[in-house]
């Protein structure tokens, strides 16, 4: 389909993207690889009154590491994470799921920063920068802040930016323990019915698609920290969720894949 | 709103919505009909073009995104020689049946030996995931590609 009539302003700068934010009100969308935002702007589940294009902002692109710092510009796409000898040294976790998200021609065009706001929580890289224990950069009128991972996700779609804020980096710390991303789905290019990402061992665990907001598996984490086994440690993988039904599962079926995945991705991490 | 795009080698601008799709663009304004649409839903491939070199699925561009931006679509792919080399090798392959994912397949299958070197079956199956073919059950897709990247 064709998306609704939409208005549309091209940013020049971050600045002239939140100041059209606050003009435009919660009406207004931005627009970064678009996709996820054109997808649903299609099938008219989106119908923003204003885009914002915040595409050609290139100095919010690009990786760089400062000691046990890794930052990454939010326009940084999926792609560019996936190729990435840096971050493929200094935090591998990272630059492997970017590899699992959709397909060539989405991660040549999505970018890091648009998956996070976006906040799906059957998407692939917000559990994963949950898992590492991310920190997002986000920007509006009254300046910049930080935001943990663990608090950015609110609900679903929905984070904790504010109408006029945009998100400017993500930063995770360098990160080369084990790790291991498990996605399981049936149709390949999907998204995961359920997945489970691993860094440092066990130390962060996050779940995809196990609720409204992607999920810190804070209960595998400290069995592990504990001493327990894998097998012991993902037994209690589902405690507490509320994963969701729909064509391609339902949350039973959901709640024991968690626990599969996360007993093979903590034992592939060497938890 | 103005468009400009280089589109296989040649500068065009009109004056679009700003919902204006760039499959749209490329096919209502432009009349390059190759590209196709296959879904709704941004997961068949059919509608991929190489934006800046790379594949891009312009049914989930808009058009403005791609202002000032180099596209290059299935007609602007065979040279003066002929067939581009991946096109050679989807005829001699027989790499398609009723040919509708065939333009977009080509254009990703362009993009991947471009992007991953050295290859093997398993990466072009992975790498094509994003094109959807309902006739050929993929075999001699995978074997163009690999075919048109010796």
């Amino acid at each position: 389909m064709i998306p609704a009539a939409v208005d549309y302003v091209l940013a020049d700068s971050a600045e002239a993207a939140i100041a059209a934010l606050t003009e435009a009100g919660d009406e207004a969308k931005l627009l970064a690889g678009g996709q996820s935002l054109v997808p649903l702007m299609r099938l008219r589940l989106a119908t923003p009154s204003v885009l914002i294009d915040i595409g050609r902002l290139d100095d919010l692109s690009g990786i760089s590491i400062d000691g046990d710092t890794v930052s990454i510009g939010a326009l940084t796409t999926h792609s560019a994470l996936e190729h990435s000898a840096d971050l493929a040294a200094a935090c591998p976790l990272l630059a492997h799921v970017a590899a699992q998200v959709g397909d060539p021609a989405v991660r040549h065009r999505g970018t890091l920063g648009g998956s996070l706001a976006h906040a799906d929580p059957a998407s692939d890289l917000p559990a994963a920068v949950l898992a590492l224990g991310g920190t997002l950069v986000a920007s509006g009128p009254g300046g910049s802040r930080e935001i943990a991972a663990t608090d950015f996700f609110t609900g679903f779609l929905e984070s904790a930016l504010g109408p006029d804020e945009l998100l400017t980096e993500v930063r995770v710390p360098v990160s080369t323990g084990g790790w291991c991303y498990q996605k399981f789905n049936r149709r390949a290019q999907d998204w995961a019915i359920v997945g489970v990402v691993v860094a440092e061992a066990g130390a962060g665990v996050a779940l995809v698609n196990m609720g409204s907001t992607p999920l810190r598996a804070s209960g595998v984490e400290a069995a592990v920290a504990g001493g327990a086994s894998a097998g012991d440690a993902a037994a209690v993988a589902a405690d507490g969720t509320e994963p969701p039904t729909d064509n391609n599962a339902d949350g039973d079926y959901r709640a024991h894949l968690a626990r599969v995945l996360t007993e093979r991705a903590l034992t592939a991490a060497g938890a | 709103m103005e468009v400009s795009v280089t589109v296989n080698g040649t500068v065009r601008s009109a004056d679009v919505e700003p919902r204006t799709l760039l499959v749209h663009y490329l096919r209502d304004v432009l009349g390059l009909t190759g590209t196709n649409i296959g879904c709704d839903t941004s997961s068949c491939g059919a509608c991929t073009v190489l934006v800046d070199g790379r594949s891009a699925k312009s049914c989930t561009l808009l058009a403005a995104q791609v202002d000032g931006a180099d596209v290059t679509t299935i007609e602007g792919l065979a040279g003066p020689d002929g067939l581009h080399p991946m096109q050679q090798a989807f005829h001699e392959c027989h790499a398609l049946q009723c040919g509708y994912c065939t333009p977009g397949m080509v254009m990703a299958a362009v993009s991947l030996l471009d992007e991953y070197d050295d290859i093997d079956a398993d990466g072009v199956r992975v790498g094509l995931e994003g094109n959807l073919c309902r006739c050929t059950g993929y075999q001699n897709i995978v074997a163009a590609v690999l075919a048109a990247g010796e």
